[in-house]
């Protein structure tokens, strides 16, 4: 069956692209992909060869930002492949057919393409009296997608609702909104973010896409060429944490100096994301280039960790340099720990992110050093 | 008598259902539902009320930006803080930016299908198209050549088999009317307008550091303005800003309008069709002079009954007698009963579901049947929205509104009832756009002039401390969505939220009968609605898709122990 299908190349070469063109879509693929130059010659043949594979979008407890978000993907020829070179069989938000035509477009792919059909999933899943918080065409929410995921080539959990519930599952979760991978039993690709960046979002597609198989994930099933490194180490404000410059009221004197945020409240420091350096909207900003400290909206449950105003080290239960896995489990810095003490310790850990393997060094022997140095 | 079922409503921001009885080919009752549903009025409760925006702007991601907008004026109205002059020009360049890009996804991405048949752009003639398109607009790209281009791309998509979103469409009714050759100039500006889209909200990036869901905060806007710092908002941020708008009023004015246009002459049938109610309803927006000074906003506040264009009534947020919510088809409880209206400061948020459990075929509509509750303005039904908006400014004596108004009318050659309708609906989305564009111009003209008379401010800390708030405190913030009139309730006590509710445009427009059995906008407009074959009810999603709808607004942890695979292939 997949044989049949026209590959990316076949399908750009008859939409009057030249192989200019394509080489340059493949580039930037394989450049958002983290491939080397040298690896480019396999990107190529990969879409010479990859038929257009058809992607089932899932809605359910949401609010469409991460649809929103995929559009604003940056890299024109790339939306265009992703719009016109996925076959996007089902998708509510742009789909010209209503009611049960729309419901049959997804029946007819799952007929049609088990084990080749990607399954994208905005938002989360409300679990209890029995799913009647969300239903599409009379069906609940999980029943729908315990049919979809079935059959799917490969599961991807768009934005924080899918990945860990976000803002609906926020205390006192009233109705249980639940993320997909702890739903369906097979392995699921987390992009979470309240949205994730619109680029990050096409690169995790286009990953999949070229090397028919999913991007190497970390513990909470995240793609670690995105969420590897937390925005605090690569935030281009950085330097002011670690000479201790910080803003201390809204457009203050050091507000309009872009001095560090970390103590408006800042969640940079704990949150595993892309954004201080892929950015948002075709690399135009991010929130702490804009003034305002990051909420952590990738995390496991950051509408709990508020108020977003206070800072880290106010919080009992862990401190700055405690990895977002561990928030809530571990013993962190004491509260009442100085900023000074924090940058510090921040300079010490610098140094062994870069001499170790950044993966092995999350969630490790790292909680305990952080009680000791604390 | 059929009883057709729509569900999902698709190419809508959330989940709707619709549920219409056809008699003879006509449509004599509409039953419209909300199924999702999150409860963040139960989630706010407890929290700061600085935090509230963040939590209330992800009830919408297409309207992104309207509620933190709410939510941050309901806390500083509940606290008595006035934001500076740039902060309130920032807030209105986010809000311009954001109608800009919202009415131009909605009438390429979620509304044209209604209107525009993909499959007849393969038989244009690319030749005649780019002649109609240079005849109607100075748009650059117009050459045979280029639609040519697109024509083939279509041809290739089709033929592909693999017909994507376009599957199942309606595509052999006879409700399209359109010539092959403005099909396929319609299909070429989808392309380029989701291409363009991008750009223009790159302005909520500049000043809000994302979008969707840029940053807002009580009390100001979180960025600064230093001309001195290239890590602040400086000039070569604010040129940003200009040229985005620069091309966002190119666009408006030679790609939109024209088309807008170009598509209504075709269909002025539905200037007679979907109507629906006859009170409109509009907080307004854009303030000149401070939130507080509601004469002077670009678009006035107030309230149409019975399409008396002489009168406008005057709304007020806090006036308990105005605006009550009720749940007697919604599934709710109150503390007082079913059948009372409460005013949103009392507001309560008791789920109560007495539907049909999933699967289910059919609704019980005579009793509850929707997630969504029953505002009323004075015990009336009304529509908000563009229109509402527009017609609101226009009874207001609004120049600038009454020109556009006018200039349209008469291109079209239709009188000004022709406003009140699906097709009216639909060109006050552009004619509103083609204000808000050129306003978002005055905007950055002003706050440039600010910035050079020496006021950098963007934010006020007179009441930022929770330590100076009083024990309790309440406010109202309202806004205008893009979708129409949208109010945040909050009240404070012991500076954290008592109680905060949202009362929001497809919530007025979208809502289930009253308890009188009064019917909501959406369900009015259905009712007398022609539907030709209740197997492709396209008649129903143009009605339907002309009031946006956005239902994840309407309708208002975790612990790391699942399993993981580390690294695997597909299938």
């Amino acid at each position: 069956m997949a044989d049949k299908l026209p590959s990316i190349w076949q399908a750009m070469q008859a939409k009057g692209y030249t192989r200019r063109d394509f080489l340059r879509f493949c580039s930037v693929a394989a450049g958002v992909a983290g491939v080397q130059a040298s690896g480019l010659s396999s990107v190529v043949h990969a879409f010479e060869k990859k038929p257009r594979p058809p992607v089932v979008w899932l809605h359910f407890q949401e609010c469409t930002c991460c649809s929103e978000s995929f559009i604003r993907s940056s890299h024109p020829i790339v939306s265009d492949v992703v719009f016109d070179y996925l076959s996007l069989d089902y998708t509510e938000t742009l789909q010209a057919a209503a009611g049960h035509q729309a419901e049959k477009c997804m029946q007819d792919t799952m007929k049609n393409y088990p084990g080749q059909y990607i399954l994208l999933v905005e938002g989360s899943v409300p679990m209890k009296d029995d799913g009647i918080y969300c239903c599409i065409a009379g069906r609940s929410a999980e029943d729908i997608l315990r049919e979809a995921a079935k059959d799917a080539a490969a599961v991807i959990a768009w934005g924080s609702c899918a990945s860990n519930g976000c803002v609906q599952s926020a205390k006192p979760n009233p109705t249980n909104a639940t993320p997909i991978h702890k739903i369906i039993n097979r392995p699921v690709i987390n992009v979470p973010g309240c949205p994730p960046i619109g680029d990050v979002m096409t690169a995790v597609v286009t990953h999949v896409l070229v090397f028919g198989k999913i991007p190497d994930l970390d513990g909470q099933g995240r793609p670690k060429e995105f969420y590897g490194r937390r925005v605090h180490d690569t935030c281009y404000r950085r330097p002011y944490y670690d000479a201790g410059l910080f803003v201390e009221a809204w457009d203050d004197e050091k507000a309009r100096k872009g001095y560090c945020l970390y103590k408006m409240g800042c969640r940079g420091p704990v949150t595993y994301n892309a954004c201080s350096v892929t950015r948002w909207n075709e690399g135009t900003s991010y929130p702490i280039q804009s003034g305002h400290g990051c909420i952590g909206c990738s995390e496991n449950g950051f509408w709990d960790n508020g108020p977003f105003y206070q800072h880290l080290a106010s919080f009992p239960g862990f401190g700055i340099e405690t990895t977002a896995d561990t928030i809530g489990t571990v013993v962190g810095i004491a509260a009442a720990a100085g900023v000074t003490a924090h940058a510090v310790t921040t300079n010490i850990r610098k140094k062994k992110l870069i001499d170790e393997n950044m993966n092995e060094s999350i969630a490790n022997s790292e909680t305990k050093a952080e009680g000791g140095e604390a | 008598m059929a009883r057709v079922v729509v569900d999902p409503i698709t190419r809508i921001e959330g989940h709707l259902r619709i549920e219409a009885v056809v008699e003879n080919g006509i449509i004599t009752e509409a039953f419209s539902s909300g199924t999702m549903v999150r409860g963040i009025e139960k989630i706010l409760k407890g929290r700061d009320p600085r935090d509230a925006w963040a939590f209330t702007e992800r009830v919408c991601g297409v309207c992104t930006t309207v509620h933190a907008l709410a939510s941050v004026r309901s806390v500083e109205d509940a606290l008595g803080i006035s934001v500076p002059k740039n902060a309130e020009l920032i807030r209105n360049l986010m809000f311009c930016a954001q109608y800009c890009q919202d009415h131009v996804v909605h009438f390429y991405h979620l509304h044209a299908l209604d209107w525009v048949n993909v499959v007849s752009a393969l038989s244009a003639d690319p030749k005649e198209t780019s002649r109609i398109a240079r005849s109607i607009s100075s748009w650059p790209k117009t050459s045979p050549a280029y639609f040519a281009g697109i024509q083939q791309r279509v041809k290739t998509f089709v033929e592909s088999g693999q017909l994507g979103i376009f599957a199942n469409g309606y595509w052999d009714h006879p409700a399209y009317k359109l010539p092959s050759e403005i099909n396929l100039l319609a299909v070429a500006h989808y392309l380029e307008a989701l291409d363009w889209q991008k750009e223009l909200v790159k302005i909520h990036a500049i000043f809000g550091g994302k979008n969707p869901h840029p940053n807002y905060l009580v009390g100001g806007a979180p960025c600064s303005l230093n001309l001195e710092e290239v890590n602040a908002i400086n000039n070569e941020r604010l040129n940003h800003v200009a040229k985005l708008i620069k091309d966002a009023i190119a666009f408006v004015e030679q790609v939109y309008l024209p088309d807008l246009l170009a598509i209504a002459g075709f269909y002025k049938d539905w200037a007679a069709i979907g109507g629906g109610l006859k009170n409109y309803l509009a907080y307004g927006d854009l303030p000149t002079m401070g939130y507080n000074q509601p004469d002077s906003f670009k678009f006035p506040r107030g309230a149409i009954l019975d399409r008396n264009l002489n009168e406008v009534h005057e709304v007020n947020g806090k006036d308990k007698e105005e605006i009550l919510e009720y749940i007697s088809h919604s599934w709710y409880k109150y503390s007082v009963g079913d059948d009372a209206g409460l005013h949103p400061w009392d507001g309560e948020t008791e789920f109560n579901h007495t539907g049909p459990k999933p699967p289910y075929d059919f609704l019980n509509v005579e009793g509850k049947y929707s997630w969504l509750k029953t505002p009323r303005w004075r015990g009336h039904p009304m529509e908000v929205g563009p229109l509402a908006r527009l017609l609101v400014a226009f009874a207001k004596g609004h120049s600038e509104v009454h020109d556009v108004i006018t200039e349209a009318l008469q291109r079209l050659n239709v009188p000004v009832t022709a406003l009140f309708s699906t097709l009216g609906r639909t060109a006050a989305r552009g004619l509103e756009t083609r204000l808000t564009v050129h306003w978002m111009k005055g905007f950055y003209d002003d706050l440039v002039a600010n910035i050079k008379s020496g006021d950098t401010r963007t934010f006020t800390d007179e009441k930022w401390d929770p330590a100076t708030w009083p024990k309790t405190a309440e406010g109202v913030g309202l806004t205008e969505a893009p979708r129409g009139a949208l109010a945040h309730w909050i009240r404070i006590q012991d500076k954290v939220i008592d109680n905060y509710q949202l009362v929001v445009p497809s919530t007025w427009n979208a809502s289930p009968k009253d308890h009188n059995g009064n019917r909501s906008a959406y369900e009015e407009s259905l009712v007398g609605t022609p539907v030709a074959n209740t197997e492709q009810p396209v008649e129903i999603l143009r009605t339907i898709h002309s009031f946006d709808p956005c239902l994840a607004c309407a309708v208002h942890l975790y612990d790391p122990e699942g399993k993981h695979i580390h690294q695997i292939t597909v299938n």
